[in-house]
C-alpha cells in the first residue's frame, strides 16, 4: 500500500524537485559564505523547512542576537501558511497520526500540489499526501546540503551573492503585483517599511514596520475587503 | 559568525517552532465546519502582499545612498530583473541570472 502511494506521489513531485534544487542550493551556498557549514544547512532544512523563512534566517544569524524580533519576522513571513491549512482540514483529519508531520511539510510548493492532485484509484489518500510532503522535504534537505558542500569544495568569489534573496523577493513581488486587483497592500508594505527604515535605521526598523503594516491594514479594511471578494 | 553556537541553535529552534505553528495553527483553531473570523480571513488575503513588499525593503536595508556605490548596482540589477521577468516569466532565469549579473556588477564594474 505504501509503496504504491510513494510511486504515485513521486511523479507529481518532480517539478518541485527542480525548483527546490535551484532555491535550496542557492540557500546552501549563501549560508556557507556566512561561515555556516554543512551541518547547519542540514539542521535548518530538516527542522525549519521553509524557503523565504530560511533566507531570512540567514540574515538573523548574521545580526545581533534578538529572539523576539526573529520570532516576529518568521511569523509575518509565514503568515500565509495560516490559511493553507483551511482547505486541507478534512483530508488531514482522515490521515491519522501522520497529519502532524504533514502539517510540518506544508510549504508553498507542497500545498499547491496537495490542492491540485488527487490520489489515483486504489492508492491510499493519507499515504499519498504524506509521501508528497516527505519527498519534497527530502529534495529540500538534499539541495541545501549540496549547495553548501559545493561552495566548500569549489571556493569562488562570492561577493554580491546575498543579492539572491533580493532577487527572489523582487520576483515574487512582481508576480503578486500582476495578479492582484488592488496594489494598496503592496504600497502599505513598501511604504511603511521605507518610512520606518528612515526613522529607526537599518537595525531596528523591522518591528515598528510590522506594527505599522498591521495598523494600516486594519484601517483600510473596509476599502480593501470589497476588492478581495 | 557573530553569534555563539548556543545562540545560533536557540535562534534556529525559535524560528523552527514559529514556522511550524503557522502551519499547524489552523488545524487546531479552526476545526471543520467552524467559520474563520472575518478579520482573520481578511489579514490572510492582504498581508502576504504587504509582507513581500516589506521583505524587498528588508533586503535593501544596508544599501547606502550617500556612500560607496550609492545603490547604483542594486538599482541596475533590480531594473534588469524586472524587465527580464516581465518578458520571460521564468523565475529561475530572473533570480539566477539577476544574481549573477549583480555579482558581476559589484565584482568587476563598481
Amino acid at each position: 500500500m505504501k509503496r504504491k502511494a510513494l510511486k504515485a506521489a513521486f511523479i507529481h513531485t518532480v517539478p518541485v524537485m527542480m525548483g527546490y534544487l535551484f532555491l535550496g542550493m542557492a540557500f546552501g551556498i549563501l549560508l556557507s559564505t556566512k561561515g555556516y557549514g554543512v551541518i547547519w544547512a542540514f539542521i535548518m532544512s530538516l527542522f525549519i523547512y521553509a524557503g523565504s523563512g530560511q533566507f531570512v534566517a540567514i540574515t538573523l544569524l548574521t545580526s545581533p542576537f534578538d529572539i523576539i524580533g526573529a520570532v516576529f519576522i518568521t511569523l509575518m513571513v509565514n503568515l500565509r501558511h495560516l490559511f493553507y491549512g483551511l482547505s486541507l482540514l478534512e483530508p488531514f483529519k482522515r490521515a491519522g497520526k501522520k497529519k502532524y508531520y504533514m502539517m510540518f511539510t506544508l510549504t508553498d510548493e507542497t500545498y499547491s500540489l496537495l490542492c491540485s492532485t488527487k490520489p489515483p484509484k486504489g492508492v491510499d489518500e493519507g499515504w499519498f499526501y504524506f509521501f508528497i510532503g516527505f519527498l519534497d522535504h527530502c529534495y529540500w534537505i538534499g539541495s541545501c546540503v549540496l549547495g553548501n558542500l559545493l561552495r566548500t569544495a569549489v571556493p569562488f568569489n562570492s561577493k554580491g551573492i546575498d543579492f539572491v534573496m533580493t532577487a527572489l523577493f523582487l520576483v515574487i513581488f512582481i508576480d503578486q503585483w500582476k495578479d492582484s486587483k488592488t496594489h494598496i497592500p503592496q504600497f502599505i508594505g513598501v511604504g511603511a517599511s521605507l518610512l520606518c527604515l528612515v526613522i529607526f535605521g537599518a537595525s531596528r526598523f523591522l518591528l515598528p514596520a510590522m506594527v505599522l503594516i498591521l495598523l494600516l491594514s486594519a484601517t483600510c479594511r473596509k476599502r480593501l475587503e470589497a476588492k478581495f471578494q | 559568525m557573530i553569534l555563539t553556537t548556543k545562540e545560533a541553535l536557540i535562534l534556529l529552534a525559535a524560528i523552527a517552532v514559529a514556522t511550524f505553528s503557522t502551519r499547524a495553527l489552523p488545524f487546531l483553531l479552526f476545526p471543520p465546519h467552524k467559520k474563520t473570523p472575518a478579520f482573520v480571513q481578511y489579514l490572510g488575503k492582504m498581508l502576504p502582499y504587504a509582507t513581500i513588499g516589506m521583505l524587498v525593503v528588508y533586503c535593501l536595508k544596508d544599501v547606502s545612498l550617500w556612500s560607496g556605490s550609492h545603490g547604483v548596482p542594486e538599482a541596475i540589477a533590480m531594473l534588469a530583473i524586472t524587465l527580464v521577468h516581465l518578458w520571460k516569466h521564468n523565475i529561475l532565469l530572473s533570480v539566477g541570472g539577476g544574481t549573477l549579473f549583480y555579482m558581476f556588477l559589484v565584482q568587476a564594474v563598481f
